[in-house]
């Protein structure tokens, strides 16, 4: 079954304006955002995101280069992945 | 959604532990290249493998891209160049013969470079039971074609199971070994980091030096190595104080994790190119990086020392337990399968030469219980010919009894002693050259001939 859906991991020192920023990015991408979980690990803040990106703008390689970039201006780093990688580890 | 726990634990041996797929190889038939002229054999080469793989490098980007899992190595297998000569070099006289061998191995290398991809496989020969003319040019040739290429690898398999051992081949092997050292000898012999001699070869191997697209295989193919040693680590390094039981159900389902992001990648990578998705060989590949190390897990399960006493047992239950994770996440498992001890391309296997814990002898027990045998081990390189061909023969023996397959890969390295530190770059790593016996199997080997399969090939 393929999906076309991602996961977007953000990693980072807590501050105000993580999620506003990355929201903020997938809104103008138009990625759906369909679930949202955050966990703190020690100092570190971790957020994770499941979007859709069916019906994104941008290409998806596109859209990890934003997030980075605006990770980076938030001091957090972002990682994008088709779901498939999560499936296929954690589901038989 | 999946837990959050689950995708931490993803992006953690990502991340942390440099989960990766070690290689995808892209295996192609070149037989429909055959003509008795040789140029025009050789043009038809290129243009084949510019074909088939042009747009390879790019796919296996954008599926590193896609799934955020780095592929550290694309890479091509051929059909074994003795196939693909025969026809070219009737009536051609011997030297003429291996010039024109050479020649095709720069073409497989221009090939190569033209697509972007950093080894080539193939350049080989299969003659567990003997020689064809066109073998015995190639492997004549190897020499100098090994000295004359960058990309290209060659893999010559000399036994198998159902044959037995063509101690000839073996015989011819070791000159060929110390003569490639020799004609690469201003860089340490690093010809022979890219030459190895096999037992049972497997048609689908995707790893170098040995890979080579089989005659059984189809048009083209995609097969994977997954790899992984430090994410086996890490779960081995959190079962401290468990049993045997518990340790290896710990690496099983760490295994099939890994082998399924290989099966991923796989299947993507295949559907890309419109090409056939062979198989997962689910050998742990280690690298020269700190903690991709096979060392490092024997030792993580308590031996002080990789080589140790209690070393085979615990690659045995290493190998076992990959296996066994492994086969229930792919829906085809294929080349070598097993764990790799590469001396030269694992920092901890070096650390174990250094400490003196790890010697040719223990790591020819070790190859009995895992995949490719005595694997990137430099020796001096005033090593007799002799020498080198016995120390093949007995990793042809244990592949052959074994059933399994196993690869010799030495490299005398010129000018060099037992304790020299050699530097091959790379992937390749770096050496620390191992002693060997100074007795002498030269009557053993001048015998020539062919041992027999063993008992064991007599099935069905």
């Amino acid at each position: 079954m393929q999906t076309d859906r991602a996961v977007v991991t953000v990693m980072g020192r807590d501050r105000v304006g993580i999620v506003a920023g990355i929201s903020g990015e997938l809104a103008e991408a138009n990625a759906n955002i369909l679930d949202l979980a955050s966990t703190k690990m020690g100092d570190l803040f971790v957020m994770m995101i499941l979007i859709d990106i069916s019906g994104i703008k941008v290409s998806l390689a596109e859209l990890k280069e934003r997030l980075r970039r605006r990770g980076e201006g938030l001091g957090v780093q972002v990682m994008v992945q088709h779901e498939d990688v999560f499936r296929y580890m954690h589901r038989v | 959604m999946f837990s959050k726990d689950e995708i931490i634990e993803t992006i953690r041996m990502i991340l942390v532990e440099h989960l990766n797929v070690r290689a995808v190889t892209l295996g192609i038939n070149l037989l429909d290249c055959v003509s008795d002229d040789f140029d025009s054999m050789r043009d038809r080469v290129e243009e084949k493998i510019s074909e088939v793989a042009g747009g390879f490098v790019e796919e296996a980007k954008a599926v590193e891209e896609k799934y955020g899992i780095p592929i550290v190595n694309k890479r091509i297998a051929v059909t074994p160049a003795s196939a693909l000569l025969g026809p070219a070099i009737v009536r051609i006289p011997e030297e003429g013969a291996i010039e024109l061998a050479v020649e095709l191995a720069r073409a497989f290398d221009e090939g190569a470079r033209r697509v972007g991809v950093d080894f080539i496989g193939g350049y080989g020969a299969l003659v567990q039971k003997g020689f064809t003319r066109a073998d015995s040019i190639l492997l004549r040739s190897i020499p100098r074609a090994l000295a004359s290429t960058e990309r290209v690898c060659s893999c010559v398999n000399i036994a198998t199971t159902k044959a037995g051992i063509n101690v000839d081949a073996a015989r011819a092997m070791g000159k060929v070994i110390l003569e490639t050292a020799w004609a690469t000898a201003n860089r340490s012999g690093i010809g022979c980091c890219k030459l190895a001699a096999f037992a049972n070869a497997p048609e689908d191997n995707p790893f170098m030096a040995g890979a080579y697209h089989g005659l059984g295989e189809p048009e083209s193919v995609i097969n994977v190595g997954i790899s992984g040693p430090a994410v086996i680590r890490a779960a081995v390094e959190q079962s401290q104080g468990e049993d045997f039981r518990a340790l290896a159900e710990r690496i099983k389902r760490t295994a099939f994790k890994i082998t399924r992001v290989g099966e991923l990648v796989g299947r993507e990578m295949a559907e890309r190119l419109g090409v056939r998705f062979g198989i997962v060989d689910l050998s742990l590949a280690p690298t020269p990086e700190a903690g991709e190390s096979i060392a490092d897990i024997i030792e993580a399960m308590g031996i002080e020392s990789c080589g140790a006493p209690g070393s085979t047992a615990a690659l045995a239950l290493l190998t076992d337990a990959v296996k066994k994770g492994g086969a229930m996440a792919t829906s085809f498992v294929g080349g070598l399968s097993g764990a790799f001890i590469p001396v030269s391309e694992d920092a901890g296997m070096r650390d174990a030469l250094r400490a003196g814990s790890l010697s040719l002898e223990k790591l020819e027990a070790m190859t009995s219980v895992c995949s490719v045998g005595l694997d990137m081990i430099a020796i001096p390189g005033d090593t007799p010919p002799e020498t080198i061909s016995a120390i093949i023969m007995d990793g042809m023996a244990i592949g052959v009894v074994n059933d399994k397959p196993i690869g010799v890969r030495l490299i005398p390295v010129p000018g060099k002693g037992a304790g020299d530190v050699v530097e091959f770059g790379g992937l390749f790593g770096s050496a620390i050259v191992m002693s060997v016996s100074r007795f002498s199997a030269s009557k053993f080997i001048e015998r020539g001939g062919h041992i027999p399969p063993s008992i064991l090939s007599l099935r069905g």
